[in-house]
C-alpha cells in the first residue's frame, strides 16, 4: 500500500481510562492508516467499546491523547468529533426507533446542512434545495446499504439485519472519514454476515477508513488489513491477521494457558 | 372551514350566548399554549411541568408595560414581541441548568420552576412594588392596534362586533400563525433533530447534533409561544394575578397535549378545544341535568365537573393511549406493538400445543 508515507488518519497515544478502581484502558497506543480496515478484538470486557466511546466523545479520557486527521484531542464533545469525521454505530442498536428509515438517515445529514429557524419558517429557495438534497442522499444511502423497504417504514419495524445496516447508513450520512462499527455482525446469520462483508468492502473502496469491533473471528480475519487485540484494557498484540492468528499471547488470552 | 371559523363567534353568540364566545377566546389561547408545550414535550420529548410560568411571564410583561402599575402604556404591537422575547429568555433560563436532566428529574425541576415564578409574582410587591403581589395588576389597557381598540364595540359593514368577537378574530389570526410556525418547524432539519433527541439523545449526539443548542431552542420556542398567549390573556382580561398561573394550569396544558395526541398539531388543537369547552359544558350542564333526573341538586356542579373530567381522562387514556388524534407515526408505532404482541402470543401458543 502507498499510505505508509502519509501520516496515519488516527493515532492513539497512551490512552488510559478508569472507572473508579477499575482500569478499563491502560496506555493503549495504536494508529490507523487512511483507507484500511482495522479490526479490534478481545474477550468481553477487554475495553473495546470503552475505546470507541472515548473516540466518539461519549467518555472523556483520563490520560493520553489522540490525533485525528491532523488535530489533537484530549477531550471533546461528541458532536464535534462527528463534525471532524468520526461516525459510529452502536453495539446495542440505537436507532431513532419511532422515526422512519429515511428520517433516521436524514438526521445523519444534520451536521453537514445548515437550515436554521429562518429557513425552516420561510422555506426559501436555499432551504428547499437543501431539503431536497438531504432526501435524495438519504434514499441513495438506503439503497446503498441494501434496505429494500418503503422508505417510510419505521426503524423499529425493520428486521434485525436491516436495523444494523440502517445504523451504518445513518453513520455514512455524516460523510465520515472514519467509520467505527461496534459489532456490526452480532446476531446476524451467515447470509447476512456475508452481505455485510461485501458492504464493508464497498465502503472501504469508496475511500472511507473502517474501525471494526467484532467477535466473528472469521469475518475479522477475512476483512481486516490489521488487527489489534485488547485484553484487560491493554493492547497485547497488533499486526496482520496471520500474525494475530499465531500470536501466543492472543491464544492465551482467548483460550487460557495449559496448566 | 374558513367560513365556519369566521362566523363561529356569531353562531355561538346566537345559539349559546355571549359567555360562550368568551370561552371560545379562551380555547384559542389554550390552543396556543398547548402548541407551544407540544414543541417541548411532543417534539423534543422534554417533559415540562412548569409551562404555565411562560404564560405568566408573557401576561405580566403585558400587564407591566400597559397599565398604571408602572405608568407605562406601550402599544400592543410592541409589547407582544417583547413578551415573547422575555418568555423566550426565561425559557433559556430554565433550559440551561436542566440540559443534563431527563425524564422524571427534568419534570421535577420544571415543576419547581413553575412554582418559583408564581411565588415571585406573589411576593414582588416589597421592597419595591413591581407585581402588586397577590392582588395582581388591574386596569390593564385593552388591546389596541393603531387606533382600533378591541375593548369597545365596533360597527363594521353594518354588523356590530362586541369586544369578545374582536378578540376572537385577533386570537384566531395568532393561533393560525402559531400553527403555521409549528408545522413548518416539525418538518424541517430542526424538527428532525428534536425528534432524534426525543428518540435517543446519545445517538443524536453521536450523529453530530449539538444537543445543547437544539434542546435550548425547543425550550425557547415553546416559551415564546407561551409568552404570546400570556400577553393576549392580560390584554383580554384587563387583570392578572398570580393565582391564574398555578400548577393546575400547567397540568391542564399538558393534558391537552397528551390527550389530544402528542406531536400531532391537529390532535393538540383538538385537546385544547375539548379541555376548555368540556369543563364549561359540564359546569353549565351538570346542575340542570341533576334537577331534571333527581329533582334536586345532589352534588355541587363545580365538584361534579372535576369528577367527570377525571373519569373522561382515564377513559380516553385507556381506550386511546396515543391520544384522541395521534400523529401518524405514533399510531403506526402502537399498531406495530399490537401486531408484534399478537405474533408473540401466537408463537407461545404454537410452542405449547
Amino acid at each position: 500500500m502507498t499510505q505508509d508515507t502519509s501520516p496515519p488518519l488516527l493515532q492513539l497515544s497512551g490512552i488510559g481510562k478508569h472507572f473508579g478502581g477499575l482500569a478499563a484502558l491502560t496506555d493503549v497506543s495504536l494508529h490507523i492508516k487512511q483507507g484500511e480496515i482495522y479490526g479490534l478484538i478481545g474477550p468481553n470486557g477487554a475495553g473495546k467499546t470503552t475505546l470507541f466511546n472515548i473516540l466518539t466523545g461519549l467518555y472523556q479520557l483520563d490520560s493520553g491523547s489522540f490525533t485525528f486527521a491532523g488535530s489533537a484531542y484530549t477531550c471533546c464533545k461528541p458532536h464535534l468529533l462527528a463534525q471532524a469525521g468520526i461516525a459510529r454505530t452502536f453495539q446495542n442498536i440505537r436507532l431513532f426507533a419511532n422515526m422512519t428509515a429515511l428520517e433516521n438517515i436524514m438526521v445523519g445529514r444534520h451536521l453537514r446542512t445548515h437550515t436554521g429557524l429562518w429557513g425552516a419558517l420561510t422555506r426559501n429557495a436555499a432551504a428547499r434545495a437543501e431539503e431536497r438534497a438531504v432526501t435524495d442522499r438519504a434514499h441513495e444511502l438506503l439503497r446503498y446499504v441494501g434496505i429494500n423497504r418503503p422508505s417510510n417504514t419505521l426503524a423499529k419495524n425493520l428486521s434485525y439485519g436491516e436495523q444494523r445496516r440502517l445504523e451504518i447508513a445513518r453513520a455514512l450520512a455524516t460523510d465520515p472519514k472514519l467509520l467505527a462499527l461496534d459489532e456490526p455482525a452480532a446476531g446476524m446469520n451467515a447470509t447476512e454476515t456475508a452481505s455485510l462483508k461485501t458492504l464493508l468492502q464497498t465502503i472501504r473502496a469508496s475511500g472511507i477508513t473502517i474501525l471494526l469491533i467484532e467477535h466473528d473471528v472469521k469475518l475479522i480475519m477475512n476483512l481486516c488489513d490489521r488487527i489489534a487485540v485488547l485484553n484487560y484494557g491493554e493492547k497485547i498484540a497488533e499486526g496482520q491477521p496471520e500474525e494475530i492468528r499465531s500470536n501466543p499471547a492472543v491464544i492465551t488470552a482467548y483460550l487460557g494457558t495449559a496448566a | 372551514m374558513a367560513i365556519l371559523l369566521m362566523t363561529l363567534p356569531f353562531i355561538t353568540d346566537e345559539l349559546l350566548g355571549r359567555g360562550w364566545v368568551r370561552i371560545l377566546d379562551f380555547a384559542l389561547l389554550f390552543i396556543m399554549l398547548a402548541l407551544g408545550l407540544n414543541i417541548v414535550v411532543g417534539y423534543a420529548g422534554l417533559l415540562d411541568l412548569g409551562y404555565v410560568a411562560f404564560f405568566a411571564v408573557g401576561a405580566y410583561t403585558y400587564a407591566l408595560l400597559a397599565s398604571p402599575q408602572l405608568g407605562l402604556h406601550l402599544p400592543f404591537w410592541i409589547i407582544l414581541p417583547i413578551g415573547a422575547l422575555i418568555a423566550g429568555i426565561f425559557g433559556a433560563l430554565l433550559g440551561t441548568p436542566t440540559l443534563k436532566l431527563r425524564g422524571d428529574y427534568l419534570a421535577i425541576v420544571t415543576l419547581g420552576f413553575g412554582e418559583i415564578i408564581r411565588i415571585f409574582l406573589n411576593n414582588l410587591n416589597a421592597p419595591i412594588n413591581i407585581t402588586n403581589g397577590a392582588q395582581g395588576i388591574s386596569q390593564i389597557d385593552p388591546i389596541r392596534i393603531a387606533d382600533f381598540s378591541l375593548g369597545r364595540v365596533h360597527e363594521i359593514f353594518g354588523l356590530s362586533f362586541p369586544a369578545v368577537h374582536l378578540h376572537y378574530y385577533l386570537f384566531l389570526a395568532l393561533t393560525l400563525l402559531v400553527i403555521f410556525v409549528s408545522s413548518r418547524l416539525q418538518y424541517s432539519r430542526i424538527g428532525r433533530a428534536w425528534m432524534a433527541i426525543r428518540e435517543d439523545e446519545v445517538a443524536a449526539e453521536a450523529m453530530g447534533i449539538n444537543t445543547r443548542n437544539i434542546k435550548l431552542l425547543a425550550f425557547v420556542m415553546g416559551a415564546s409561544f407561551g409568552g404570546v398567549a400570556g400577553g393576549l390573556f392580560a390584554g383580554f382580561q384587563g387583570f392578572v394575578s398570580p393565582e391564574s398561573f398555578s400548577l393546575m394550569e400547567s397540568v391542564m396544558i399538558l393534558c391537552m397535549v397528551v390527550l389530544g395526541g402528542m406531536g400531532n398539531i391537529g390532535g393538540v388543537i383538538l385537546g385544547g378545544v375539548l379541555l376548555v369547552v368540556l369543563p364549561e359544558a359540564l359546569r353549565n350542564g351538570a346542575g340542570p341535568a341533576q334537577q331534571w333526573l333527581l329533582g334536586r341538586t345532589v352534588i355541587d356542579p363545580e365538584s361534579l365537573r372535576m369528577l367527570l373530567f377525571g373519569v373522561a381522562l382515564i377513559v380516553v387514556m385507556l381506550w386511546r393511549p396515543a391520544g384522541l388524534w395521534p400523529s401518524s407515526v405514533r399510531r403506526r408505532e402502537l399498531e406495530a406493538e399490537d401486531s408484534i404482541a399478537h405474533q408473540e402470543q401466537e408463537t407461545v401458543y404454537d410452542a405449547r400445543h
